[in-house]
């Protein structure tokens, strides 16, 4: 049997970014993954590192969410430094484009309750129009007639920060052990134990961050994670010269040259087959939007699962009956990973969830009995 | 679905590589063109910049990209040539061109 400080359950962004912050924080920490016959998110996203529309209704996560790309430049320049592996994070800020009267209404409500939200913290955001926006982006078309803009957003290459994660953890004396699927462990209070014999893995801290998989697992563990699948389909164009370091909700250049053109919410199960409608609306919309797009070749396409919460708001959560047991579950993995790696993490290695962590708590979801 | 390799057929057909006049088979690909010109290296990639040229010559791997009639970053291997075809290397990332 092997004794370590911590397992993480789940290689995605999320658990590797956790993994991460564990192992830098002198953790002995195993990371383990079920492969690729997962559902994996982390693979297949949009590379935004959005901060204007988390959080409406839930300010904890609207904080939670800024926090997180406050700590990313410190997070990639770490990562840079330690692995020579660049997430390429760019923070210009973010537009959301608006092609309609009615978005624009839609969008600027939203904008406003955001900054009535945020309180104290403030909430800087912008609506612009055609005008303005000429100097942020590229040509755009006439059905474009405003946007809300925000200091605080930006994107990255989500691969490379998997990459770079991982690359990280291992570095820092953390164990990978990839293509194993948990479906049994032994709880106890600070006392979980995966695995049997001369493979058996043992350690007094726990985290779930198995993404889809967080359903199944975390009743072993005393928790509950519902989290469902919604499907978004990708789209990406042959590569050209840099055009814009602007990234919009739905279009972005990477530094590489390829345009994306992302992303749709479908509720569909578990169900990662590619649609020529909804591709074609997407697309549409791009065109619309950034009418010089027409003359790019889409050269690939794809479907990926997020991980969603019924209210849309991340699950972070520590067990009643197993302390040392801990979930992580969201849908902006990459967003996130400055607060996973350098804030969550912390926490876990501490032992116990700071109290502004609370509203995250799964327990939200409760339905009280009927009486 | 079937089509006859065209590499027994005589040239016939006059195309431009690089501004130069070849002479090409009927029903070849526009990568058989650059191939036939003697061009060891038919693009640089759009990142690092080294050299590639025609390599699975069926749609695969996306190293034949060229510029074929103005359009830049065409699968040459993937397009049949036509009288007067103008075909130059592919320098690159292609320009989006938003005026
Ligand atoms: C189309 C699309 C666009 C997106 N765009 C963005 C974006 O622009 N910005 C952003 O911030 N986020 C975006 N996301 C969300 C982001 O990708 C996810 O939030 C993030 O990847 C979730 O990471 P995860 O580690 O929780 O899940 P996953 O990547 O799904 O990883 C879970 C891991 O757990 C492992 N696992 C599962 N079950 C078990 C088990 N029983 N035992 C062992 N291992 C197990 C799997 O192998 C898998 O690797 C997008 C997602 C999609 C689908
Ligand atoms: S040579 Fe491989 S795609 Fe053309």
């Amino acid at each position: 049997m092997q004794r370590i400080d911590a397992i993480v359950i789940g290689g995605g962004l999320v658990g590797s970014a956790i993994a991460y912050g564990l192992a830098r924080a002198g953790l002995k920490t195993a990371l383990i993954d079920e492969g690729d016959v997962a559902f994996r998110a982390s693979r297949g996203n949009f590379g935004l590192v959005w901060v204007q529309s988390k959080g409406l209704g839930a300010p904890h996560y609207q904080r939670w969410t800024r926090r997180s790309a406050e700590e990313w430049p410190k997070l990639a320049a770490e990562l840079v430094a330690g692995t020579g592996i660049d997430p390429a994070l760019e923070q210009p800020g973010g537009v959301h484009l608006c092609l309609s009267d009615q978005e624009l209404d839609e969008r600027r409500a939203r904008m406003e309750q955001m900054r009535a939200e945020a309180g104290n913290f403030g909430f800087d955001y912008r609506m612009l129009g055609p005008s303005e926006l000429k100097d942020m982006l590229p040509r755009l078309g006439p059905a474009v007639v405003g946007a809300s803009w925000t200091p605080y957003d930006g994107h990255a290459n989500s691969l490379y920060l998997l990459h770079a994660l991982h690359n990280g953890f291992v570095q820092r004396g953390g164990v990978y052990i990839p293509n194993r699927t948990i479906d049994y462990a032994a709880a106890q209070p600070n006392d979980f134990r995966l695995g049997s014999g001369a493979d058996e893995v043992a350690a007094p801290k726990i985290v779930l961050a198995a993404g889809l998989g967080n359903a199944k697992l975390a009743p072993l563990f005393g928790l509950r994670a519902p989290v469902r699948p919604q499907r978004g389909q990708i789209l990406v164009t042959e590569r050209a010269g840099r055009v814009f370091d602007m990234p919009t909700t739905t279009v972005r250049q990477t530094v590489e040259g390829g345009i994306m053109i992302g992303d749709s919410m479908e509720d569909v199960g578990f169900d990662t087959s590619q649609r020529p409608d909804v591709m074609a609306a997407m697309a549409e919309r791009a065109v619309l939007s950034f009418p010089w797009l027409a003359e790019l070749q889409v050269v690939r396409a794809w479907a990926a699962l997020r991980v969603m919460p019924p209210d849309g708001t991340p699950i972070y959560d520590e067990s009643e009956q197993f302390p040392g047991a801990f979930t992580a579950n969201c849908h902006s993995g990459v967003t996130l990973a400055g607060a996973h790696a350098n804030v969550f993490a912390a926490m876990v290695a501490a032992g116990a969830l700071a109290p502004e962590m609370v509203p995250f708590s799964a327990r939200r979801f409760d339905v009280p009995q009927a009486a | 679905m079937f089509r006859k390799r065209p590499e027994g057929s005589a040239a016939t057909v006059w195309v431009t590589v690089e501004g130069r006049e070849v002479q090409v088979p009927a029903g070849a690909s526009a990568a058989a063109a650059l191939l036939l010109a003697g061009l060891a290296a038919t693009r640089e990639t759009a990142v690092s910049g080294a050299a590639r040229g025609p390599y699975c010559l069926m749609g695969v791997c996306f190293e034949c990209l060229a510029e074929i009639d103005g359009v830049p970053n065409c699968q040459s291997c993937m397009v049949t040539i036509g009288p007067g075809m103008a075909i130059r290397r592919q320098h690159g990332k292609r320009i989006a061109t938003p005026q």
